[in-house]
C-alpha cells in the first residue's frame, strides 16, 4: 500500500503537491443518494425508468444472430438472467487477449469481432448501450466485484494517480470534487461520491443513455481540460479505479441521473 | 415501430380507482436545435396520445416540443369492467402505434 502510495505520490507531485484523502470504506455511498427522490423513484420503478426502452432493444439484439459465424449471444451464453448474473459488476477486467483491462462495452465488442466474427459497434452506438445496458441490468442489487489482484494494480494505480491529478484549464482534480467536497453543491447540484454503480444510466440531460466514459468526458470538458476519445486507455484506467472505489456497493444499472 | 411500456394491473375490484402508466421511446425532437453541420434539426414529436377503455375515451393528452424525450405519461381510471384498455400515440406525420392491455374487474 505504501509503495503503490509512493508511486502516485510521484506521479502526482508535480501537479497536486499532497494527495487528497480517500473516502472511508464505512462513509462510501451510492449515487443514487444525491439525487432528487423523484429520480430515485424513477430509477427503482420499472414501468417509469426510461433505460427500461433501451433495455428491450438489447434482449433483442441479445437473441439476434449476426457475423460471419452466424450465432447469436444466446446461442454461447444462453440465458442471460442467468449467465451474465453479477458480470457486470466484475468489470472493468483484464481482458488477456488485449493485455490490458477493458469496460464491459469493450468485452462486448471483443466477443462482437472474435467469437461472432462481426464488425465491432461504434462506442456510444445505440446497439452498443442496449447490450450493455441488458447484461448490467442482470447484476442489479449484486456488489461490486472488482479485485486488486496483480494484474489490476497497475491499471488501477494509474486510474488513480489520473483522478488525483490536476487538469485544465480550472486545475482541477476529479479527487477535489469527489473526495473532499463530496454533499456540497457545485451550481445547485449536490456532488456524488462518484461510485460508477449505475451504468449505463439514463441522464435527463442527455434525455437518452449514456456510457460512464461518456460521463467522465462530460466531467473533463466541464474542468475544461482536453478529454480522452472513447475506448481510451486512460478512460479505462479511471473506470477501474472508479469501480474498485466502489467495491462491494450494490449495483444499479441503469440508473437514472439528473 | 417504436417501443413502449405499459403497467396496467392484470386485476382490480369494481369500482376500484387503478393508476396506469406508460413510457414510450421516441426523441421528441424540439425543432428548436441545430445539429453539428450547421442546420437545424427538423421538428419531430408525438403530438397526441388517447386512452381508451373498452372503446370509451378515459384519457387524452397533447403533447408539445417542451415534453421531454421518451415521454412517461401516467394517469388515474376507475375499473368499471374487465376488456381492453387501448393506448395510441400519434406523431406529427400522422403515423400511429397502438398498444393494448387486458384487465380483469371482479
Amino acid at each position: 500500500m505504501r509503495r503503490a502510495a509512493a508511486v502516485i505520490a510521484t506521479l502526482v507531485a508535480a501537479a497536486t503537491g499532497a494527495l487528497a484523502a480517500e473516502i472511508p470504506l464505512d462513509q462510501r455511498r451510492p449515487d443514487s443518494d444525491f439525487i432528487s427522490a423523484d429520480s430515485r423513484a424513477m430509477q427503482n420503478d420499472d414501468t417509469a425508468n426510461p433505460a427500461m426502452l433501451v433495455l428491450l432493444d438489447g434482449e433483442t439484439l441479445w437473441n439476434t444472430k449476426a457475423g460471419a459465424a452466424n450465432r447469436s449471444c444466446a446461442d454461447c451464453h444462453g440465458d442471460a438472467e442467468k449467465s451474465m448474473k453479477g458480470v457486470a459488476a466484475r468489470y472493468p477486467a483484464y481482458a488477456s487477449e488485449l493485455g490490458r483491462p477493458v469496460d464491459l462495452a469493450q468485452q462486448i465488442n471483443l466477443s462482437r469481432t472474435m467469437d461472432q466474427k462481426a464488425p465491432a459497434f461504434a462506442f456510444e452506438s445505440k446497439e452498443l448501450l442496449a447490450l450493455t445496458v441488458y447484461i448490467a441490468r442482470q447484476s442489479r442489487g449484486m456488489p461490486v466485484a472488482i479485485k486488486e489482484d496483480a494484474k489490476a494494480k497497475s491499471f488501477i494505480a494509474a486510474g488513480r494517480a489520473l483522478f488525483e491529478q490536476r487538469q485544465g484549464q480550472l486545475n482541477l482534480s476529479c479527487a477535489q470534487c469527489h473526495d473532499d467536497n463530496w454533499g456540497k453543491t457545485l451550481a445547485g447540484n449536490l456532488i456524488p461520491q462518484a461510485m460508477p454503480t449505475g451504468y449505463p444510466i439514463y441522464r435527463l440531460e442527455w434525455q437518452a443513455v449514456g456510457s460512464l466514459q461518456r460521463r467522465l468526458r462530460n466531467c473533463m470538458s466541464g474542468m475544461r481540460a482536453e478529454t480522452y476519445s472513447f475506448g481510451a486507455p486512460e478512460l479505462v484506467d479511471l473506470e477501474y479505479y472508479l469501480m474498485w472505489r466502489a467495491r462491494g456497493l450494490p449495483m444499479e444499472a441503469p440508473a437514472v441521473r439528473p | 415501430m417504436a417501443r413502449a411500456l405499459i403497467h396496467v394491473p392484470p386485476s382490480a375490484k369494481r369500482g376500484e380507482v387503478i393508476e396506469i402508466k406508460t413510457l414510450i421511446s421516441h426523441v421528441m425532437e424540439t425543432g428548436y436545435r441545430i445539429g453539428v453541420t450547421g442546420q437545424p434539426i427538423p421538428r419531430d414529436i408525438i403530438e397526441d396520445f388517447v386512452c381508451t377503455y373498452n372503446g370509451e375515451e378515459v384519457f387524452r393528452a397533447k403533447l408539445y416540443p417542451a415534453i421531454a424525450a421518451n415521454p412517461f405519461i401516467s394517469f388515474f381510471t376507475i375499473a368499471t369492467e374487465s376488456g381492453t384498455i387501448a393506448f395510441s400515440w400519434t406523431d406529427q406525420h400522422g403515423a400511429t402505434q397502438v398498444q393494448t392491455a387486458a384487465i380483469t374487474v371482479e
